[in-house]
């Protein structure tokens, strides 16, 4: 038996002991991943910046800071999310209990990205504790620092058995999915998503799918382009620009053109002075390949900002793209990289028409002051999410439902959609073996009567919201009534 | 010779309406299928599902059609499954007539956005979930009620703004053809398509491509539309049959259940995914039980259920053939029994002696026939349950709570019903759907809305207050992180801080 196939089964034989169905269980398990985070905070920080050249700073601040909030908010609020949810009851079962049940999945896999292996490896384990799953965790071997120290360190603070940890590459992915699991969540690109997906549909087994997508981002010319470039630039180029909801291309009209990208050549000296590559905070593209693919992806195009590169450091000099077409080649595929093309448009009407020929993104981003522009855009574009004049930040508010749409993806997370996605909510009708009689009308042999019965009890004429009002306050004025009448009758 | 009948105008039109309806539906053939799905995108494209009117308009076309055409309806369902007239309209009209005045009372409340909670540092910023809908939607219905199973979801699709494909079962043909020519005199002609297509075409139809595609059937046909929709990643809505499995306790009163138990069994002529599939009795009950059931059945269906009008028919003589071998192969007959290949009509049979290996136990009895397993106690049903693939349904009958409990935390299944069956799927409140091999995603009421809508995160900020995001701009420091972190937190244990702010 493989090593993936042995995984499997330790997990779901101890999911089936039914140790991770009490609250306190799981509640345990995610205070020992918050442990986890703390304690071993320089080593995850060491093997992110051997991985993706991210410093200490930001490694906290975008990886660890998010997945501490929503363990918190997880232990905080499981109680509340675990809890039959009642639902509305109507006349024929006034008398019974009526509630859905969230209830555990079992054995959940889920696949990490390299982009950041640690926020979007663990916050769907957080979801998958909390609804009270095993999970089988296969981080990403891009990522190699980061999985090695996750193998390692993970088990020495979560049970071994429920929420193994397996590395390798494409032929363990692809040993991994040949197992049946109950769910499986993928985070990656939409063309192993899809092979994910068939592999889960041999066991009928749901999916949910965080993939990329070109993320627009529209700048009104009435905006205010200083701020608007610094927050663009900051969401463009963090973990150098390997984010899957960066804005991946600008469209804005040929007239703001030049100030948009002056705007944010000052921004990129703001933030990582004349010279990136020597700078900290600057990141690194995560290998040889996808630096080949990102400098490919610049021929042809006029660059107005940056373009140098150094291919011994898979370092990219923040670059900006003036004055590109659709057909160029950096419009075929998500960038994913620190290269922001600009496309002109005539106006709102033009960016809405590009942004639906394509396939739906992640998020859409408009940069404008009129609101209107912006509810326009919100109805008239689809996306995983939209976001108005900063980018990024919908990530970090776990009520927001985070996901794609189309082939940006399926399924969402974040909060309680986490918990929700990785759990079965259970219709529940608990009935007693009493009155009988109000059944008597749809047993056979059936009778006109019989149905006359039915279609008057069942069909749903009668608001009994407004009934059970109506009621009330017909008793509020018969006894109105009775009160003036023995007034009354007491004066006589 | 007899008398021709009489020439009255009513009997003519009558006659020729059934003329029609006994023609069997012309096929729709994939290229034909491509035409449509083009009119239909390019009629969601227009913005024609978008406004509240028109999906308000659509879902009050869909009740006028079930009002005005009962009587087709019932006719179609009685020659495709001998379905009694009360079945029909209850089980079927009346169940969709229900979802879509729910979706009619609701639809402004469900089409609004949702605000929600907001953290420190988004305060000042609108924070909402729109509800966009997906597109172009399929919908595969199956044939064991082929009306309610095409057109509960296809209520979902309206309400949530999409244009459709509904692709009734072949194999209850009237009905196929009924809803293929009714629905275009009463939906928009360019969103709402019907189109007929045989089984083995169902991958390829998936193939072209739909925002959505919702699927009732069986197991072997769901993993073909799976597959094909991995390819397309298109999300699906997956509702299968299973083996529901239905506990029944020594502490129980055995006349009413037996009755429920029937009547949930036996309807349709047991052709219903949410039947129980088969019983587990505990054994100090079961010969109550069984003769409990001999007495309903005579209630129901009289000494010879042929002549009832309360009792169905197979769908055809592949379902009779299936299940008459099921019968015929495993435990003991102990009521029923009988079989007429000529009327595909199965007797309502209860089979006992049956053991695990038997055929009835390893595959989905979809037909009148209930067999009845012992076991000694709730331990044993549980681990019996347990070891089976996830059911649509599990039924519990007992009057004690506990034993309730038990099989409900224990077993995990796509609904649960204790003391009835089949209710809690025909709610409108309650998500539907299965888990596991039982299926993926839920629908009815609210739910189907959500099933066929794109829940859009929205956060709308303002370019003011730049001091305030400052703080995550590089370079980075230890300060900034700090005061991220405490802004960032503050929403979840303190709410009263933001409310101040």
């Amino acid at each position: 038996m493989s090593r993936e196939q042995l995984a499997v089964q330790r997990a779901r034989k101890s999911f089936q002991t039914g140790k991770s169905k009490p609250l306190q269980y799981r509640i345990h398990q995610l205070k020992c991943l918050q442990r986890f985070l703390t304690e071993r905070q320089k080593d995850i920080a060491d093997a992110v910046k051997k991985d993706l050249y991210k410093t200490q700073h930001g490694t906290e601040l975008y990886e660890t800071l998010g997945l501490e909030g929503e363990i918190n908010l997880a232990i905080e609020k499981l109680a509340e999310w675990a809890a039959p949810r009642p639902v509305e009851k109507n006349l024929l079962t006034v008398l019974d209990e009526v509630y859905v049940q969230p209830e555990p999945l079992g054995v959940v896999l889920i696949i990490g990205a390299w982009n950041y292996p640690w926020a979007i490896t663990l916050q769907p384990l957080v979801g998958a504790i909390a609804a009270g799953n095993a999970a089988v965790i296969k981080p990403s071997e891009v990522s190699s620092h980061s999985s090695k120290v996750m193998e390692e360190l993970l088990p020495l603070y979560l049970d071994k058995d429920l929420y193994p940890v397996v590395t390798g590459g494409v032929s363990e992915t692809q040993e991994l999915l040949k197992q049946r699991f109950d769910h499986v969540f993928y985070t990656g690109s939409s063309s192993v998503g899809r092979a994910v997906m068939e592999a889960a549909a041999r066991h009928l087994t749901p999916v949910t799918l965080e993939l990329g997508g070109k993320s627009p981002c529209y700048i009104d010319k009435n905006c205010d382009l200083s701020v608007a470039c610094r927050r663009i630039t900051w969401g463009k180029f963090v973990n150098c620009g390997q984010t899957c909801i960066a804005p991946d291309y600008i469209l804005c009209e040929p007239s703001i053109q030049n100030q948009v990208v002056e705007e944010i050549r000052k921004v990129i000296k703001e933030f990582y002075t004349d010279d990136p590559k020597t700078f900290d905070d600057y990141g690194r593209i995560i290998n040889q390949r996808h630096f080949k693919r990102v400098m490919a992806l610049m021929e042809g195009s006029t660059i107005a900002i940056g373009g140098d590169s150094d291919e011994s450091e898979c370092y990219i000099a923040p670059t900006v793209l003036k004055d590109v077409t659709a057909e160029s080649k950096v419009m075929q595929e998500e960038v994913f990289g620190p290269v922001l093309p600009i496309i002109t448009v005539s106006g709102i009407e033009e960016a809405i028409q590009f942004i639906n020929e394509r396939e739906k993104p992640l998020v859409v981003y408009v940069f404008s002051p009129d609101n209107k522009l912006i509810r326009r855009v919100i109805a008239e574009t689809s996306s995983g999410a939209l976001l108005a004049n900063d980018c990024l930040i919908h990530y970090t508010i776990s009520a927001l439902p985070f996901g794609g749409v189309g082939n940006s993806g399926m399924g969402c997370y974040h909060g309680k959609h986490s918990f929700d996605q990785l759990s079965h909510l259970r219709s529940c009708l608990i009935k007693k073996l009493n009155m009988e009689g109000a059944n008597n009308m749809r047993y056979p042999p059936h009778t006109a009567s019989k149905l006359g019965w039915a279609r008057f009890l069942l069909l749903k004429k009668v608001n009994v919201g407004r009934l059970r009002r109506m009621a009330i306050l017909a008793t509020l004025a018969a006894l109105a009534a009775f009160v003036v009448q023995v007034q009354s009758s007491l004066d006589i | 010779m007899s008398s021709p009948p009489s020439p009255s105008p009513n009997r003519w039109f009558k006659a020729l309406r059934r003329t029609r309806l006994g023609e069997p539906c012309l096929k729709t053939y994939p290229l034909e299928c491509v035409e449509l799905l083009k009119r239909a995108r390019a009629a969601f494209q227009a913005g024609r599902t978008a406004k509240e009117g028109f999906r308000l308009a659509q879902l009050e076309a869909v009740v006028r059609m079930l009002v005005e055409h009962e009587c087709d309806f019932v006719d179609a369902l009685g020659r495709d499954l001998h379905k009694p007239r009360f079945e029909t309209v209850v089980s079927e009209l009346i169940l969709v007539k229900n979802e879509a005045l729910h979706a009619i009372n609701n639809l402004k409340k469900w089409m609004q956005p949702q605000h929600v909670e907001r953290n420190l540092s988004t305060t000042l910023d609108e924070c909402l979930v729109v509800n966009e809908p997906l597109g172009v939607v399929l919908i595969m219905g199956t044939w064991c009620s082929p009306v309610q199973l095409c057109l509960v979801p296809l209520v979902g699709a309206i309400a949530a703004g999409n244009c459709a494909m509904i692709n009734p079962p072949e194999y209850t043909s009237h009905t196929a053809e009924l809803l293929h020519r009714l629905i275009p005199s009463y939906l928009d002609n360019e969103c709402f398509h019907v189109i007929v297509t045989g089984t083995n075409d169902l991958a390829q139809i998936v193939g072209l491509k739909f925002e959505h595609v919702f699927f009732i059937g069986n197991r072997e046909e769901a993993g073909r539309v799976a597959q094909a929709a991995a390819l397309t990643l298109t999300p699906v809505t997956l509702v299968l049959g299973g083996k529901n499995p239905c506990y029944v306790d020594q502490q129980c009163d055995i006349t009413t259940t037996a009755q429920r138990i029937a009547w949930a069994r036996f309807h349709n002529a047991g052709q219903s995914a949410v039947a129980p599939d088969y019983i587990l009795c505990h054994v100090d009950v079961k010969e109550r039980l069984v003769q409990a059931l001999k007495c309903c059945l005579m209630q129901f269906y009289g000494s010879d259920p042929r002549e009832s009008r309360s009792f169905g028919r197979m769908v055809n003589l592949e379902t009779f053939n299936r299940t008459r071998d099921l019968l015929w192969r495993s435990g003991k007959v102990a009521v029923g029994g009988q079989v007429i290949e000529a009327e595909k009509y199965i007797a309502p049979t209860i089979l006992t002696e049956v053991v695990e290996s038997d055929p009835i136990m390893q595959h989905e009895v979809f037909g009148p026939v209930l067999p009845i397993l012992t076991v000694k106690n709730v331990d044993e049903a549980v681990a019996f349950i347990n070891k089976q693939e996830k059911p649509l349904c599990v039924y519990a009958y007992s009057s004690n709570s506990k034993v309730i409990s038990r099989l409900m935390s224990e077993t995990s299944s796509g609904s649960f019903c204790s003391n009835d069956s089949i209710l809690q799927s025909l709610m409108v409140v309650l998500p539907f759907g299965g888990v596991g091999a039982s299926g993926m995603g839920s629908y009815h009421g609210r739910y189907s809305f959500d099933t066929f809508s794109h829940r859009k995160s929205c956060l709308l900020r303002g370019t003011r207050f730049e001091c305030v995001t400052y703080l995550r701009y590089p370079p980075y420091e230890d300060r900034n992180l700090s005061l991220m972190t405490w802004a960032s937190t503050l929403s979840q244990k303190s709410q009263g801080w933001c409310q101040i702010l």
